[in-house]
């Protein structure tokens, strides 16, 4: 316990880094940390033409994205070893690396050197597309995940709608990954998959439902704006407690983790879905778990917890010590906050997910499906409801 | 041609062929789970040329609803259905299929010649991208609020017939077959299927020495 104590608050900080570098020496050009326009004349400095400025330009926050949701999943695989580890008190891993650091990047080799076994009897085609049609989806939900103001990769405006419909696309994955390998259990795991991540779609929706009539957008960006003002007092988990929780619930649901780990059950199905699947076809299963656990855990964050948001209001702190907020290396402190705040957010709610997975017994399957369809279902629609009539009673509260 | 424009124009036939070929798969393929996930491909990339057109919540709602609900369920069926069934082969079935062919050939000719005797307006309206999300609310709730509300109950009733047919301890008589319910197969406490075994094999313990 004490090791995962001592190191977990620290951790967060480590996938922020990558972020962190590539936004920093950027973001020094421009007040605005508009990081695209200052790369851009950059370049241009350099004798491109625009156009192949931009064309450079948009891979970058692509790939760094990319880097960044590999590295939080090493994070979170080798926080995920320790505090079980601590929870089991045990030490976990140590010898990879200080601490056992290193322990992911093993796991991860050993994935890629493993023989890619294709079942005979299984639906060769069929049973490749599967896992890329799990992890694809989960990839490009990123695209609406802010660390700042400017710092994501495409503010589109239905944003947080977009990450709603591509995690329904999840489903298709599992059940084809689930058919085609032939396979009783990994065809019960995949059926179970799909239902789960349906029925625990719906109360999902709903809350976030009742944040975004808060904030009059789906943008994830206005989503955060709209939290900010009084610092740790304007987020939305005061005037959503009701629905933090189904979000959070309906999250860890959607991610199949326990408690809600059904269509995994070593248990009762050997491995589900995954049951035929060996070398790095599995790994894309297991990147893909992680990745939308992270993905979740932000997505929390920037929902309920202020997105980068300080705890106590930057203008504020930034006043005290007589700055201007616009002063370039006031930006910067206050973009690579951002980042931290974000992460360091997420990575609570990885940390208390990790620690349900290890101290909770799973659900059976009817507990499963009546907790979704008859309990945070309702709930959900009451707490939309209520946020509808505090917005109608309290516009200035409830953002009206 | 700018980058932009070629880019756009790339897609949209990636994304047309994607559409035309899997509707071909869907029809053609002789296997329905092959036919089935062909339709969530046709769906998406319906919904890729939705994001061609500048409209991002239709595509969503095309991507949440038709692949993520519709298909899903569609395969759930499929996959639910596990009858292994040797199909009896249908008499006159090339005939069938010319007629089918046949039909559906002069439904796309009706289709060909509406599309080129339309005066199609070129350019179209100007789109207005981010700003539909409102629009679609407020046309919503506005002058299409009947045809919202209606299928809204349209869904209701379906979902009560659903939930009728599934729990048919309501009736007294199949609703289907006009059979009196056996109420045994009902909702009903029982006792747990280990426990009743351990009965019956305790007196056969008890008798070995």
């Amino acid at each position: 316990m004490v090791i995962a104590s001592a190191f977990s608050p620290a951790l967060p900080l480590a996938p922020a880094l990558p972020g962190l570098g590539g936004a920093n020496f950027l973001a020094v050009v421009s007040p605005g940390l508009d990081l695209e326009s200052s790369f851009s004349s950059l370049l241009e400095g350099l004798g491109l033409t625009p156009a192949a400025a931009h064309l450079v330009w948009l891979p970058l926050p692509m790939v760094l994205v990319l880097v960044s949701a590999v590295v939080g999943v090493l994070v979170t695989v080798w926080l995920e070893r320790k505090i079980s580890a601590a929870v089991q008190q045990r030490i976990g891993p140590e010898y990879a690396g200080a601490l056992g650091v290193l322990q992911p990047l093993a796991d991860g080799l050993k994935l890629l050197f493993k023989e890619d076994i294709i079942p005979a009897r299984a639906d060769g085609l069929l049973f490749t597309l599967g896992p890329i049609l799990v992890v694809v989806p989960v990839i490009l939900s990123w695209l609406v995940v802010p660390f700042g103001q400017n710092l994501l990769i495409s503010n589109v405006g239905v944003g947080i709608f977009l990450w709603i419909a591509l995690s329904s696309l999840q489903p298709i994955g599992l059940l084809m990954s689930g058919y085609a390998s032939n396979n009783k259990y990994s065809l019960l795991g995949g059926l179970r998959a799909a239902a789960q991540s349906i029925s625990y779609e719906i109360p999902l929706a709903l809350s976030v439902l009742a944040v975004v009539m808060m904030s009059n957008s789906l943008s994830t960006v206005d989503i955060v704006n709209q939290q900010t003002g009084a610092g740790i007092l304007s987020w939305n988990i005061w005037r959503q407690p009701v629905g933090f929780v189904i979000f959070w619930i309906c999250a860890l649901a959607e991610c199949e983790r326990l408690p809600f780990d059904l269509p995994e059950a070593e248990e009762e199905l050997v491995a589900g879905y995954q049951t035929e699947y060996a070398g790095m076809k599995f790994a894309l299963f297991y990147l893909g778990s992680y990745i939308n656990l992270v993905l979740s855990a932000l997505l929390v964050s920037v929902l309920y917890l202020g997105g980068w948001g300080f705890p106590v209001p930057v203008e504020w702190l930034a006043g005290a010590l007589g700055q201007s907020v616009d002063a370039p290396v006031v930006q910067v402190i206050t973009g690579s906050l951002g980042i931290v705040m974000t992460v360091l957010k997420a990575y609570l709610l990885v940390f208390f997910a990790i620690l349900l997975r290890w101290t909770v017994p799973r659900v059976r399957i009817d507990q499963l499906l009546n907790l979704g369809w008859k309990f945070l279902l309702p709930i959900a629609l009451v707490n939309l409801l209520a946020t509808a009539a505090l917005k109608l009673a309290f516009p200035a509260a409830f953002g009206g | 041609m700018s980058i932009a424009d070629s880019t756009q124009f790339l897609c949209f036939l990636a994304l047309s062929a994607a559409v035309l070929l899997g509707a071909l798969g869907v029809v053609l393929l002789p296997n329905i789970v092959y036919s089935a996930f062909l339709l969530g491909g046709v769906f998406l990339a319906v919904a890729g040329l939705y994001l061609l057109l500048n409209a991002s919540f239709v595509a969503a709602a095309q991507m949440m609803i038709y692949v993520g609900a519709v298909n899903v369920l569609i395969l759930f069926a499929i996959m639910l259905v596990n009858k292994k069934e040797t199909l009896a082969a249908i008499p006159g079935l090339g005939v069938r299929r010319i007629l089918s062919g046949a039909v559906c050939a002069g439904l796309l000719g009706l289709l060909l010649r509406v599309d080129f005797t339309t005066p199609w307006a070129l350019p179209g309206p100007v789109s207005i991208g981010e700003g539909a999300t409102i629009r679609i609310g407020e046309h919503l709730f506005s002058d299409y609020l009947l045809p919202f509300e209606l299928a809204s109950v349209l869904l209701l009733m379906a979902m009560i017939g659903a939930i009728v047919l599934a729990r048919r301890d309501v009736f007294s008589s199949d609703v289907i077959t006009g059979e009196g319910v056996d109420q045994g197969l009902i909702e009903k406490a029982r006792t747990p299927l280990l426990l009743e075994k351990n009965l019956q094999i305790q007196p056969v313990l008890e008798k070995t020495p």
